[in-house]
């Protein structure tokens, strides 16, 4: 496939109003009503399980076994705020602290990944350097590396460092994004041409600043795509924190989260706390909603990107 | 790299060879300088756990001999050991359902969104989408409330319909429901990438096809799949990473699964209560270094087979 990047992120914001020509008269309007019914149907089915967890977090533990409108409507004790003040409070607050450490994890993850990708991917792009070719096949298998395959020998590694049960020990591995690079690369090589570059250098542009000042503002599409998706992928981090991290007052809120949930699931009358499992997990998803829905015609085009070479 | 030395060269070899030699020379080193600080990470935090995992699986550590060499003692312990296998078969039989399922479904309504444009296709985009900005965790512990016999909508819509429940916690269902609960996680994601890469292609392809008299249902099957094959590709072999590493959702079901799910349900959940239930790290070295390989076979073979068809290098 011959499309650039920068013309998949245009078509994907914008609809194309040549197709729309083809969607006229009676015989369509017909058939395209199955698909619409088909289309609602699907769309209830992935809204179901929000529209619970919307539900769910707006009631007490008793609410939530015995609740007066059933698991799908809102009981009569509204107890969202409740929950809200008890989510603040229990265990000394403890859930603030996994929110702020899952923000802490996924930005500074992220945005060093990012970092380091934009370098990388600008350097297999514009660059024709010795062992270049090499290093990109190995970059290229490793995508294919299971992430949690090095998960436990780096357990290890960072346990003889004394460095498990440390924010680092999240952070540092976050650290490594090779689809990001792959992405940048793919990206940097078709929307920025070599002349421009060229030009800049007879200008008398030094390599860092020609970066700097005229590519990087070219890329910025392609950067807020490989932040977007490294943020998500640190927010929505399981298996690295759960492994790394045993101290409570640092970990991130889904193994937090999950904890409750295990403590809930084995425990006594009154360390039953299934109102904090579900309106925790709603206030937890409800950033990366939001980001998502803001930078919609980032993630609509730049998803695809690595797809079409 | 730049054009002008390659432009020059047939008309005054001997300058442009010399000019070219000192550009180039400068262009390695600082296309090195750009690659470092990433080329470093790789090998911190790739290439030496990798190293070290399978320095581990070649060795014993036990209280009495302590740390020691012991070939392929651990791979061939794994290969014997019934729980790895089993997990490895079940794996297998999740990939063979999770896969063409997503990633049928996602084709499925790619096609259909960019065949029909209203506001309730964007709207239906956005919700497909939306479960995969919501953790694994939060996504298998929605779940597993809504399959909950004493949370769940199942059992009142059963009671309702006047028909025992079928308890979704199950050891006969909970195939199925881990497979719900990853269709409906990762679908969204798969379609976006599939939907882009319709969304890239020439539509004056599509007005030919309408003068040939090319049914709807023809154009998507024989004009679209073929030019997006590069992208199903791309999303087959996520699909296939993701699920042969299956961990998250089968962890957090276990403890609401009872007996359904045990602790070697998965080969990577098996390494990891190896590793930090019972501290037999160079044991889950191997079994995780093997299930890494195999990962890696199974998606260099897949690439390979469809090289030619997908276009993807």
């Amino acid at each position: 496939m011959t499309t650039s990047p920068v013309r998949l992120l245009d078509n994907a914001t914008a609809t194309d109003p040549q197709k729309k020509t083809g969607n006229t008269g009676t015989r369509r309007r017909g058939k395209s009503l199955g698909l619409h019914i088909l289309l609602a149907a699907v769309s209830l089915y992935f809204l179901l399980p929000m529209w619970w967890l919307i539900v769910a977090g707006t009631k007490s533990t008793q609410g939530l076994f015995a609740g007066t409108g059933g698991p799908l409507w809102f009981d009569r004790n509204f107890a969202l705020f409740d929950n809200i003040a008890q989510l603040a409070t229990y265990n000394n607050g403890i859930y603030l602290r996994w929110l702020g450490n899952s923000f802490l994890y996924a930005i500074a993850g992220g945005v060093g990944a990012t970092i380091l990708a934009v370098l990388a991917g600008y350097a297999f792009a514009k660059y024709r350097f010795r062992g270049r070719a090499v290093s990109f096949m190995i970059l290229l298998a490793s995508v294919m590396v299971p992430a949690t395959a090095l998960v436990i020998p780096t357990y290890v590694l960072f346990n003889n460092l004394g460095l498990t049960n440390t924010i680092w020990a999240v952070i540092l591995p976050s650290l490594l994004s090779p689809f990001g690079v792959y992405l940048m690369r793919v990206y940097v090589q078709d929307a920025i041409p070599d002349e421009l570059l060229d030009a800049a250098r007879v200008d008398g542009s030094g390599e860092l600043r020609t970066f700097a000042t005229i590519a990087l503002p070219l890329m910025r599409p392609a950067v807020v795509t490989v932040l977007l998706l490294s943020v998500v992928g640190g927010w929505n981090n399981y298996f690295l924190p759960l492994a790394m991290i045993s101290d409570p007052t640092l970990l991130p809120v889904t193994v937090g989260l999950n904890a409750w949930q295990v403590q809930s699931n084995s425990a006594t009358a009154n360390s039953l706390i299934w109102n904090l499992v579900t309106s925790g997990s709603l206030i937890s998803v409800i950033p990366l909603i939001i980001a998502f829905l803001m930078l919609q015609k980032y993630w609509q085009g730049g998803l695809s990107v690595g797809s079409l070479k | 790299m730049s054009i002008t030395p390659q432009l020059q060269k047939p008309a005054q070899p001997p300058v442009a060879t010399k000019r070219g030699a000192t550009l180039e020379r400068k262009h390695a080193r600082i296309g090195w300088v750009f690659l470092a600080p990433f080329a470093i990470v790789f090998l911190v935090f790739l290439v030496l756990p990798l190293v070290y995992a399978f320095w581990m699986s070649l060795h014993t550590n036990t209280l009495a001999a302590g740390e020691k060499f012991a070939g392929l003692a651990n791979y061939f312990a794994a290969f014997k050991d019934q729980r790895f296998l089993s997990g490895m078969a079940r794996v297998g039989a999740f990939a063979l359902v999770f896969v063409p399922l997503q990633i049928g479904l996602a084709l499925l309504f790619a096609l259909i969104l960019d065949e029909v444009k209203t506001r309730l296709s964007r709207f239906s985009r956005l919700l497909i989408f939306a479960p995969y900005a919501i953790p694994g965790v939060i996504g298998a512990l929605m779940w597993g409330f809504l399959y909950s016999p004493s949370f769940g909508p199942l059992v009142s819509f059963f009671d309702f319909l006047n028909v025992q429940a079928p308890d979704m916690l199950s050891r006969d269902s909970i195939f199925w429901s881990l497979t719900n609960i990853v269709t409906w996680q990762w679908t969204g994601y798969y379609m976006i990438i599939i939907y882009a890469s319709l969304q890239s292609i020439d539509s004056s392809i599509y007005e030919a096809a309408l003068i040939d008299g090319a049914s709807k249902l023809q154009t998507a099957l024989q004009i679209k799949v073929p030019i997006i094959a590069s992208s199903l590709v791309l999303t087959i072999v996520f699909a296939l990473i993701g699920t042969l590493q299956f961990f998250t959702e089968p962890q957090v079901l276990a403890p609401l699964a009872g007996n359904a799910i045990d602790a070697a349900y998965t080969p990577n959940l098996y390494a990891y209560n190896l590793a930090f239930s019972y501290q037999q790290f160079n044991y889950a070295s191997a079994i995780s270094f093997a299930l890494g390989l195999m990962v890696f076979l199974a998606s260099i073979i897949f690439l390979v087979t469809t090289r030619k068809k997908s276009g993807l290098r």
